[in-house]
C-alpha cells in the first residue's frame, strides 16, 4: 500500500513545511483548484465530468486506498445514486436538492446492503463478491423497466434552472452548471478531509495497516469495515446524483461492470491512498481518452495498456509518485 | 402452473447440467490458478473468449470442429504461458491484489484485440453436423450436443483429476498449492510449477470457450459476464477446491434453469441470491478452508 496522507506520519523536518501546509489545507487547496479548473480546460463538459468522476473516485479512494479492500462493485453505487436522483425527479416531480438527498442516501443504502454481504469475506474474495453483487444490482434495475426505462435508460431528467433562496441559477448555461456541481463537489472535499483527520479515519487506516493489531487495541474491525463501506457509497451515491443532473439521462450501462471498472483505474492511475490522487487520475484519464478517441475508436486498447504498464512499473501512481519524489 | 410434468422438470434439469459443465470448465481453471499463484485472474473470461474465437477461425480456414478441440486448448494455453512469463511473474510477492489489477488491465487489450481483427459484432457459431439433432434419453428429446457438452467435460475432470492425482507433477502441484515454501526448499522449481499452472487453466478456459460457442454464438463481451458468474461460482464451492468448482459449477447451472423454467424474469437474479444466501451461511464456501484468505 502506498504512503497516505493521513495524520499519523512523521515528516522529516526540512523540505516538508509545504508538504505539512498542504497537507493541512488540503480541502482548501482542493477547493482553490477546482474553481480555477474551468478557466484554464477548454472544454467545460470535460471539466464537469472530470469533477464528477473525480468525486467518485474520491469516495471509492476510502475504501480501495484508505480501508486496503479492493472493490469491483462500485458502479452499484454510482449508479443507485444517479437512478434514485432520476426516478425522485422523473416519476415523483421532486426538486433538485430533495432528488440529489435520494441519491446520496440509495448510495448509502445500496453501499449497506452490498457491505453487510461482501464484509462477510476477506482479502481477494472481496473483490469477487462485490462484482458479482454489483452484477446482480445491474440486472435488477435493467428488469424494473417502468421505474428505470430498463434498456434504454432513463430519460427526462430536466433540471433547467436551480432555485437558491430566491436566486435561479441557470443549470443550462456550462459555467454556472460546472460551479453548482463543484459547490457539492467542495463540500464532499471537506467532509471526506474531516473524516480523514478524525480519529475515525486513523482506525480505518490502522485496519489496512495491521488488522490484528487494531483488533487487540479493542477497534471492531468488521465496523469499521462495514462503516466506510457505507460513507464511501454516500460520496459515490452523490457523484452519481449529479451525474444523472449533468447527463439529464441515465443510461443502463452506469451500472455495468466497465463503471466499476474505470474508477479502479483512475484510482490507481491517480495514486491510491492519497488525498488528491482521484481528482488527478480522473483528470488524466478522461483527457487522455478525450485525445485518443479523436484519433482511434480503439481507445480501450490503449487505456488497458497504460493500466497494465501502471500496476507495473507505476503502482503508486501519478500523484503517489510525486509525494514520494517531495518528501524525499 | 398447469402443463409442468415431471418429464419437462428432468428435461430443465439437464438442460441446467450442460450449462453448468461450461461454468464448471470455467471456475476450475479460475480455482487451479488461484489455488496456487493466489491470482485472481480477470482476464480469465477473455481467455475463454479469445478461445471461441480461435475456433471460429481455424474453422473459417477450413478446419473442422475435432481439431479445434484439440488445437484451441493448446493455443490460448501457449498464449496463457506467455503472459504468465512476461506480464504476472514481475508481480509475485508485491500484494495479491496487483496480479488482479494487471490481469483486469489485459482483459480490457485482450477485448479490443479481437474487436479490430473480428468487428465489434458477433457471429454464430455452427453446431458441428455429427452432434446436431437431439437424441431421446428416457425423459424426452435433448439436444445432442448438450449432452456432448456435459461428456466432454466429464473427460477433461477425468484427464485433470489423473494428472494431479496419478503424475508426480500432479504431486508437486498439489504440494505447491498447500506449501510452497517447503516445496521450494525441497529443491523444485516451484516458478515451472506455477507457469504450467497457469498454461493449464487458460488452456481449459479456452476450451470452454469453444464449447460454449455453438450455444450462445462469440462476441467479444462474451467473457465478461461469466465472469461474474464464475465468481459465484468460486464463491459458492470454496475458493481454490476443484471439488467445490464441480459441485457449484453444476448446481448454479440447475438453479438457472430452474429458475427459468418458473420464474425467467428472476433466472439472472437467482444466482446471485444463492451467493447471498451461502455467504450468510457459510461465507467460506462450501468446500473452502476457513481462514484460507486472510
Amino acid at each position: 500500500m502506498t504512503e497516505a496522507t493521513g495524520s499519523i506520519k512523521q515528516p522529516r523536518a526540512t523540505t516538508v513545511g509545504w508538504y505539512e501546509f498542504a497537507t493541512r489545507h488540503r480541502a482548501s487547496i482542493a477547493a482553490a483548484v477546482i474553481l480555477i479548473f474551468p478557466l484554464v480546460m477548454p472544454f467545460t463538459a470535460l471539466a464537469v465530468n472530470i469533477l464528477i468522476y473525480g468525486l467518485y473516485a474520491l469516495g471509492f479512494n476510502l475504501v480501495f486506498g484508505y480501508l486496503g479492500l479492493l472493490s469491483f462493485g462500485h458502479a452499484a453505487l454510482f449508479g443507485t445514486g444517479a437512478y434514485l436522483c432520476g426516478v425522485a425527479i422523473v416519476h415523483f416531480g421532486w426538486p433538485w436538492y430533495a432528488a440529489i438527498a435520494t441519491g446520496v442516501l440509495g448510495g448509502l443504502s445500496m453501499a449497506l446492503l452490498i457491505g453487510v454481504l461482501a464484509i462477510r469475506t476477506r482479502g481477494i474474495y472481496f473483490a469477487m463478491v462485490t462484482m458479482a453483487l454489483s452484477q446482480c444490482v445491474y440486472y435488477l434495475f435493467y428488469q424494473a423497466v417502468d421505474l428505470t426505462g430498463g434498456e434504454n435508460g432513463l430519460r427526462g431528467i430536466n433540471v433547467r434552472a436551480i432555485d437558491l433562496f430566491g436566486l435561479r441559477v441557470d443549470f443550462i448555461n456550462p459555467m454556472t452548471r460546472y460551479y453548482v456541481i463543484a459547490a457539492f463537489v467542495i463540500a464532499a472535499f471537506f467532509v471526506m478531509s474531516r473524516i480523514l483527520a478524525s480519529p475515525f479515519g486513523a482506525v480505518i487506516e490502522a485496519v489496512r495497516e495491521n488488522e490484528m493489531r487494531a483488533r487487540a487495541s479493542g477497534y471492531d474491525v468488521t465496523l469499521t469495515r462495514l462503516l466506510t463501506f457505507v460513507l464511501s457509497g454516500g460520496f459515490c451515491g452523490l457523484a452519481g446524483a449529479l451525474q444523472a443532473l449533468h447527463l439529464s439521462i441515465v443510461p443502463i450501462e452506469i451500472l455495468h461492470y466497465e463503471t466499476s471498472g474505470l474508477v479502479v483505474m483512475i484510482a490507481l492511475l491517480g495514486g491510491m491512498g492519497t488525498f488528491f490522487g482521484p481528482m488527478v487520475g480522473a483528470a488524466v484519464f478522461l483527457v487522455l481518452e478525450n485525445l485518443v478517441s479523436v484519433w482511434t475508436v480503439h481507445w480501450q486498447l490503449i487505456v488497458g495498456a497504460i493500466f497494465v504498464a501502471c500496476v507495473l512499473f507505476f503502482p503508486a501512481g501519478i500523484w503517489g509518485t510525486l509525494i514520494a519524489r517531495g518528501r524525499r | 402452473m398447469a402443463g409442468l410434468s415431471f418429464d419437462l422438470i428432468a428435461l430443465q434439469l439437464f438442460a441446467g447440467l450442460a450449462l453448468g459443465a461450461i461454468y464448471v470448465l470455467f471456475a476450475i481453471g479460475l480455482s487451479l490458478i488461484f489455488g496456487m499463484l493466489t491470482v485472481v485472474n480477470f482476464a480469465h473470461g477473455a481467455f475463454y473468449m479469445v478461445g471461441a474465437y480461435v475456433g471460429l477461425y481455424l474453422i473459417s480456414l477450413g478446419g473442422n470442429f475435432w481439431l479445434c478441440l484439440v488445437a484451441v486448448p493448446l493455443l490460448v494455453g501457449l498464449f496463457g504461458l506467455a503472459v504468465e512469463r512476461i506480464l504476472i511473474r514481475p508481480l509475485y510477492g508485491r500484494g495479491i491484489d496487483y496480479p488482479l489489477l494487471l490481469t483486469f488491465g489485459l482483459s480490457y487489450v485482450m477485448v479490443e484485440c479481437v474487436r479490430i481483427a473480428f468487428g465489434k459484432t458477433g457471429y454464430p457459431f455452427d453446431t458441428p453436423e455429427v452432434l446436431q439433432g437431439a437424441v431421446d434419453i428416457g425423459v424426452g428429446y435433448f439436444p445432442l450436443y448438450r449432452l456432448f457438452v456435459i461428456g466432454a467435460t466429464a473427460v477433461v475432470l477425468l484427464a485433470l483429476w489423473l494428472f494431479l492425482e496419478k503424475t508426480s507433477f500432479g504431486l508437486i502441484i498439489r504440494a505447491g498449492a498447500r506449501d510452497p515454501q517447503i516445496v521450494r526448499v525441497l529443491g523444485v522449481d516451484v516458478s515451472r510449477v506455477w507457469l504450467i499452472v497457469f498454461g493449464i487453466g487458460t488452456a481449459i478456459a479456452g476450451f470452454a470457450g469453444l464449447l460454449a460457442a455453438p450455444l450462445q454464438g462469440v462476441i467479444p463481451e462474451m467473457g465478461g459476464t461469466i465472469l461474474a458468474e464464475a465468481f459465484v461460482v468460486t464463491v459458492v464451492g470454496g475458493m481454490g477446491s476443484i471439488g467445490g468448482a464441480v459441485l457449484a459449477g453444476l448446481l448454479v447451472g440447475v438453479v438457472v434453469s430452474m429458475t427459468s423454467l418458473f420464474a425467467p424474469e428472476m433466472a439472472k437474479v437467482s444466482i446471485f441470491a444463492l451467493m447471498a444466501i451461502v455467504l450468510i451461511i457459510r461465507p467460506q464456501g462450501f468446500f473452502g478452508r476457513a481462514g484460507l484468505m486472510s
